[in-house]
């Protein structure tokens, strides 16, 4: 297939995932906000997304004041903020249209009528928007496409290409989510532990729609370990780093196999999932969480830079 | 650019001196003509008639959300506002009878048949010329004309594959072509879809009427493309589309068209000249390509032949096309017989070149740059018509009847300071077919753009666009203005 198409297919589905994302952490930072305002309060939460996204200082810029509805509008429907919901709908949209040739109809469908669902909303009067409507509709289209995809794409190599997109960017966006808790609980480790943080836990395993599975996976009490590990090692759980990287070096590994012929990509993606495959929790909270964190998040784009490389200029012979 | 602008303010209809039409209605009515209804639309009457109001509306919106489902939308150059804006689709069909297509079909692919002949002669020996049928300097000195392709001959000497020959009608056997459009002519994909939308919205109307299917247009496209692949080219051709990319208003009909040819679409950047080869960049590396279906003007192909800043093309292309190693349709060069000067000798090429009479008429036509054309212009430039040589898109013309008179005197000026780049038409009495409006139909001014395919063999789909000007009275169906489209039927063969 054309470098380029590959290229299209495999950002339409990194927009999809990051957008999904956004509204997760939307959803995230509306739940914490409903908690007291004590020990630095919701503010400190916010700015943790913002901080997440690298988008803090874009924020400030546009709307000063880190005032709740400005970070709503910011995080769903501002079109300057590159990974806001909207903008991510609105690029994966626009690439999608570019390879409509190589999407059957169910997909570009599904793609193109929440596209049009989301220009409806943006015409509504903003105050009759509630967070959650926003956010469930965000989940609901994601699912909708994802599902239009799985059901029926052609198993060839654009279907790889897509999936390379979902998991490269999932795995992405995990470390970052798992990551604002570190800058949550960065000014005061005491609060590991407490119900306060728990309750913080609780909102990002729910905004990961993890809520329940890791009560069955872990009994119900929360440790910050074992979400950890939850999160990064758990192969059962779809979007731990574990499992994104499983999926990516399967989605390789098929590539490898329809055009018969091995890349440096292969290689990355072999060596990445080997250090998670033997990693331990102690490991990780030895070498820091964030420091961790920030490592993966870096080699996960070494990765995805790496598919681009590969298969996506048209340039490796 | 190859897009789709609704080409040129229709000439008004207005009866031409001598020709006997009652001042009541001096437009051709397609449904109901003089003598009632004509029976080719009864059925449709019956279908229109006992159609309740609200189930109307209720189609009518069904309509609209297919259309913008299916992601059928048009920019319109230069104009701003909605990106993803419809082109207003009206329901009621526009029909054919099986005798008047086959006339059409005869009389289109005449003059497909001659514009590739001109074509092939100005390339090479120019025997037209030599004839004295055609001024040497309208050909040789025009600006369309591709020194770079002089005495190049392209596979099976076809320089234009796709024409698209824009008609009007005025009376029941009278139709004249308004333009021929040779370059990269757009539009087909409402074809396709308009004909989609309505099988899928009134299945019954298709199985009371017997209309011709247009739906095998795509396979002829791609037969046709691969019929011209180069000598060089030993295996089955691999034939791509070339678009100046998703920003272009007419994309989605690139994108259409290659899906439903199952070929690539691909953009200047993801071809490249390499050997005597074009190649085209995939995942697996380097594919050769041997047709492009190009739909960029020839101006932006290859940035070392023609304009040097052109980021839409592919560098040394010409090169290869011109050793044989790819075949570009439509051929470089062929945009010499799109020129309004070239028309007017369209009859004149079907007699040199096919010893036939011509079958279509053309819009009778003063050229300007003659002595006694331009004194009959200047005379009645208020009643006439008048179109610059090269303008398309109806840009740089003066519509004499719809304009007041400092605007006539401007215009004058300009065509008395450089005669030779203007020519001038009669306003037509352009025929109307019934269109919904408010409170039910109503007649509506219309033109048709069947699209012809030049290969191996000429194709001619039983179909074509018809654009409808939806405003009361206005001949004006740029979409751009208010125009819409409709589903165009051919009645089988009994």
């Amino acid at each position: 297939m054309l470098s380029r198409t590959a290229a299209n297919l495999f950002w339409m589905t990194r927009y999809l995932e990051r957008s999904e994302t956004t509204a997760r952490l939307l959803d995230m930072g509306f739940r914490n906000a409903l908690l007291p305002n004590t020990g630095g309060g919701f503010r400190n939460e916010w700015s943790a997304i913002l901080q997440s996204k690298g988008a803090l200082q874009e924020f400030t810029e546009k709307y000063g004041e880190l005032k709740q509805r400005n970070i709503e509008t910011f995080l769903f429907f501002d079109l300057d903020n590159p990974s806001s919901v909207a903008a991510c709908l609105r690029a994966a949209r626009e690439n999608a249209r570019i390879v409509r040739t190589a999407l059957t109809s169910q997909v570009w469908d599904a793609i193109n009528v929440s596209y049009q669902e989301l220009k409806a909303l943006q015409r509504r009067e903003r105050s009759s928007l509630e967070v959650p409507e926003l956010t469930d509709w965000s989940l609901r289209t994601a699912a909708l496409i994802r599902g239009a995809i799985e059901t029926t794409q052609l198993r060839n190599d654009g279907y790889q290409f897509m999936n390379l997109g979902y998991a490269v960017e999932r795995a992405d966006n995990t470390a970052r989510l798992l990551d604002v808790k570190y800058y949550v609980l960065l000014p005061s480790v005491a609060y590991i532990g407490s119900g306060l943080d728990n309750y913080q836990w609780t909102a990002l395993l729910r905004a990961l729609s993890a809520h329940r599975a890791y009560s069955w996976a872990y009994g119900g009490e929360l440790s910050a370990a074992q979400i950890a590990h939850f999160l990064i090692l758990n192969p059962k759980f779809p979007r731990s780093l574990l499992s994104c990287c499983l999926e990516v070096n399967a989605h390789l590994d098929q590539l490898a196999r329809i055009y018969d012929r091995s890349t440096p990509a292969q290689e990355a993606a072999r060596k990445l999932l080997g250090e998670l495959a033997e990693a331990r929790m102690d490991d990780i909270f030895d070498e820091g969480l964030h420091e961790f964190l920030s490592r993966m998040i870096s080699e996960n784009a070494g990765l995805g830079q790496c598919i681009q490389d590969q298969y996506l200029t048209g340039d490796a012979r | 650019m190859g897009i789709f602008t609704f080409q040129s303010l229709l000439p008004l209809m207005r009866a031409r001196q001598g020709e006997a039409q009652t001042m009541a209605d001096p437009f051709f009515n397609e449904m109901y003509a003089q003598d009632g209804l004509r029976p080719l639309y009864q059925r449709l009457e019956n279908w229109y008639q006992n159609m309740p109001s609200e189930f109307r509306a209720l189609k009518q919106a069904e309509a609209e959300d297919l259309f913008r489902r299916y992601g059928i939308t048009f920019a319109v150059y230069g104009e701003g506002g909605d990106p993803d804006r419809l082109i207003p689709f009206d329901m009621f069909p526009r029909v054919f009878a099986a005798d008047e297509w086959r006339r059409l079909e005869r009389g289109i692919k005449q003059r497909a048949r001659a514009l590739n002949a001109f074509l092939s002669d100005v390339y090479d020996r120019g025997e037209i010329i030599r004839a004295g049928r055609i001024p040497a300097d309208l050909v040789y000195r025009n600006e369309a004309y591709e020194v770079a392709v002089a005495g190049f001959r392209p596979p099976l000497g076809v320089f234009n594959h796709i024409v698209g020959i824009d008609l009007v009608r005025t009376g029941p056997d009278q139709f004249y072509v308004l333009e021929d459009n040779c370059r990269t002519p757009s539009g087909v994909s409402y074809m396709l879809e308009n004909r989609e939308v309505m099988m899928r919205m009134f299945p019954h109307l298709f199985q009371e009427n017997r209309v011709a299917p247009v739906d095998n247009y795509a396979r002829l496209l791609k037969r046709t493309l691969a019929s011209v692949a180069p000598q060089k080219c030993e295996r089955d051709p691999n034939v791509v589309l070339l678009t100046p990319g998703h920003f272009n208003s007419a994309y989605y009909e690139h994108s259409f068209l290659a899906d439903l040819m199952g070929i690539e679409l691909v953009e200047g950047q993801d071809l490249f000249v390499e050997g005597d080869f074009c190649w085209m960049r995939t995942t697996e590396g380097p594919k050769k390509v041997d047709v492009i279906y190009r739909r960029i003007d020839d101006a932006f192909l290859d940035p070392l032949c023609f304009r040097p800043d052109s980021t839409l093309g592919v560098p040394g292309l010409m090169n290869v096309y011109r050793s044989g190693g790819v075949t570009i349709c439509s051929a470089p060069g062929a945009e010499v017989a799109d020129d309004k000067a070239i028309y007017t000798y369209v009859p004149e090429m079907v007699r040199f070149y096919l010893g036939e009479a011509p079958i279509l008429e053309n819009v009778p036509t003063w050229q300007c740059a003659k002595p006694d054309d331009l004194k009959y212009v200047q005379e009645n430039i208020a009643e006439l018509v008048v179109k610059e040589v090269h303008g398309s898109g109806g840009y740089g013309m003066l519509v004499g009847p719809k304009s007041d008179k400092a605007t006539i005197e401007t215009f004058a000026a300009k065509l008395a300071e450089n005669p030779s780049n203007y020519i001038a038409q009669p306003t037509l009495a352009l025929s109307t077919c019934p269109t919904f409006v408010e409170d039910g139909i109503a007649p509506r001014h219309v033109d048709l753009r069947p699209y012809c395919l030049v290969g191996r063999d000429i194709e001619l789909v039983p179909g074509g666009l018809t654009r409808v000007a939806l405003t009361e009275g206005s001949l004006v169906v740029n979409s751009s203005q208010g125009g819409g489209v409709k589903d165009t039927w051919v009645i089988a063969e009994e």
